[in-house]
């Protein structure tokens, strides 16, 4: 469970987050969604200490981390695997080697224990074979994909994952969504999503914060956003055809 | 204002840098890596340029040595004493701080620029350590083989186009190059060499490990750490000097 508490950030005169507090529970696909610029990357690299919070608190079951010492903060990173935006892959590594790095460092296994594991990574996100490709031959998606398995290498304890299924087709997007969930549940893990796609939001949505311009407007599960009256986030929900669509069929069950 | 800002966030960063590896192991082989991509790589470019620097000088030195006054295994000599206490080990880390320095710092500066930092940060690893330990290590280790394969090859072309331009024979060049020979004059500038190799590698790290925004930003990174490399390697080439020679 991850606990933040009023938590703010400004960069230079612009306000980004402004005093959102949250409950990412363990076992749960919790979701931050909200606008494009709305500021939930920001909240989460603040949540992981790469931004530092100007205030509030960020609970990691209990232990305050911001205010911990590097040491203390290293420990509770190795805990931690992060999907970045941008996936940040090592340019310079091919995928084997960018999965098993997590494992080098911090892991007593064997050779044949890490390419297992590599190899049981690269299944779960649909890149069996693809072991000896440099990030620079992946494409788009499939570079998310690599730096999802990357995150999961070494079973960790909190999982964030920035936008993992944006410039993914519906059906591989499904994949890696319930790729998400079945971790989240199968190890009970504190799993963070972000995500714009309404499809997630539907799928996996067991809690939910949008954010609105750096505000904590709203909460609740993929039931409760269906019915919302919450103008801001009803523009946000409703914003295609397809969902409006969605939404009468749910309304008149 | 400016410069303390700097120095102050370099000498935090090299603390960083110098801090207990995760993992020894993984340093190691990051240590291979950088030995090959810093040093093995460049050793074409100076084998080239020592070899034509060695002969110019010879043919510059028999040019000037007209005087009877003067034997001529002075060419041997003088070009041993160029080659050993100023070109290889100054010159040849200049124009390593070139070829190195913009190397390493847009290698690290894409890291940052990609997030690639910021997710060996978020594994709970030090990246400072990581990424800049090897390369100064890697520097240190392999620049002083560079630079006595320079001087090597510095003093055998002058040999060679001494000889050929029948500025002297091979026995008075070879005479030439035993000459006065003062050993503590190669401590001298192994000194050098090994100071240059820390400032190449951590000034260039410095400038790659801060870099800010995108693409344009990298490629200002990497000029930043040519200049400041090349300045800092003057300064240190005469505080050295002063040193060694008083
Ligand atoms: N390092 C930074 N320095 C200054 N401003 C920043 C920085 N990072 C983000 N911002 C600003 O914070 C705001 C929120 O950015 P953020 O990346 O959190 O948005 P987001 O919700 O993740 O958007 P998207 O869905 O497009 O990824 C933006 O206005 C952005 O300009
Ligand atoms: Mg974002």
């Amino acid at each position: 469970m991850i606990e933040i508490k009023n938590i703010s950030k400004s960069f230079g005169e612009n306000k980004v987050i402004d005093d959102v507090s949250f409950v990412f529970e363990q076992g749960k696909t919790n979701l931050i969604i909200g606008e494009s610029g709305s500021g939930k990357t920001t909240i989460m690299k603040l949540m992981v200490g790469l931004h530092e919070i100007d205030s509030g608190e960020i609970l990691y079951d209990g232990l305050n981390f911001p205010a911990l010492g590097v040491k203390e903060k290293q420990e509770v990173r190795k805990k931690i695997g992060m999907l970045f935006q941008g996936g940040a892959l090592f340019d310079s590594q091919t995928l084997e080697e960018n999965i098993q790095f997590p494992l080098d460092m911090f892991t007593t296994m064997s050779k044949e224990e890490k390419l297992e594991r590599v190899n049981f990574c690269l299944e779960k996100v649909q890149l069996t074979n693809k072991n000896k490709l440099y990030p620079g031959e992946l494409s788009g998606g499939m570079k998310k994909r690599a730096a999802l398995a990357r995150a999961i290498a070494n079973s960790p304890q909190y999982l964030f994952c920035d936008e993992p299924n944006s410039g993914l087709d519906p059906k591989t997007s499904i994949v890696i969504d319930n790729l998400i969930q079945s971790l989240t549940h199968e190890f009970n893990i504190t799993t963070i999503v972000i995500t714009h796609d309404m499809n997630s939001v539907v799928e996996i949505g067991q809690k939910i914060l949008y954010i609105y311009k750096g505000k904590h407007w709203w909460t609740g599960n993929s039931q409760e956003i269906l019915k919302t009256t919450n103008p801001e986030l009803v523009d946000f929900v409703f914003a295609s055809g397809f969902m409006k669509e969605v939404f009468n069929v749910v309304k008149n069950k | 204002m400016n410069l303390f800002f700097h120095l102050g966030r370099y000498f935090i960063l090299i603390k960083r840098v110098f801090s207990k590896p995760e993992k020894l192991s993984v340093y190691m082989r990051q240590i291979i890596h950088e030995i090959d991509n810093i040093g093995i790589s460049s050793l074409p470019i100076i084998a080239i340029i020592s070899f034509f620097m060695g002969g110019v000088i010879t043919i510059q030195a028999a040019f000037g040595f007209t005087s009877p006054i003067i034997p001529l295994y002075a060419l041997g000599f003088t070009t041993r004493e160029s080659m050993l206490l100023e070109f290889s080990p100054t010159i040849v880390c200049l124009i390593l701080a070139g070829k190195i320095g913009s190397n390493i710092a847009s290698e690290i500066g894409s890291m940052r620029i990609t997030e690639q930092i910021d997710a060996l940060e978020i594994m709970g690893i030090n990246s400072a350590g990581y990424l800049i330990l090897p390369k100064i290590a890697a520097g240190i280790l392999i620049l002083p083989f560079l630079i006595a394969i320079s001087m090597f090859l510095g003093i055998f072309g002058g040999y060679v186009m001494g000889i050929a331009t029948g500025a002297c024979s091979s026995y008075e060049f070879i005479f030439g190059i035993q000459a006065f020979f003062e050993p503590w004059k190669l401590w001298y500038s192994f000194s050098k060499v090994i100071t240059f190799a820390f400032l190449i590698t951590s000034i260039s790290s410095y400038f790659g490990y801060y870099t800010h925004g995108g693409a344009l930003e990298v490629g200002k990174s990497s000029t930043a750490a040519v200049v400041y490399s090349s300045i800092l390697i003057l300064i240190f080439n005469f505080i050295l000097t002063q040193l060694f020679f008083t």
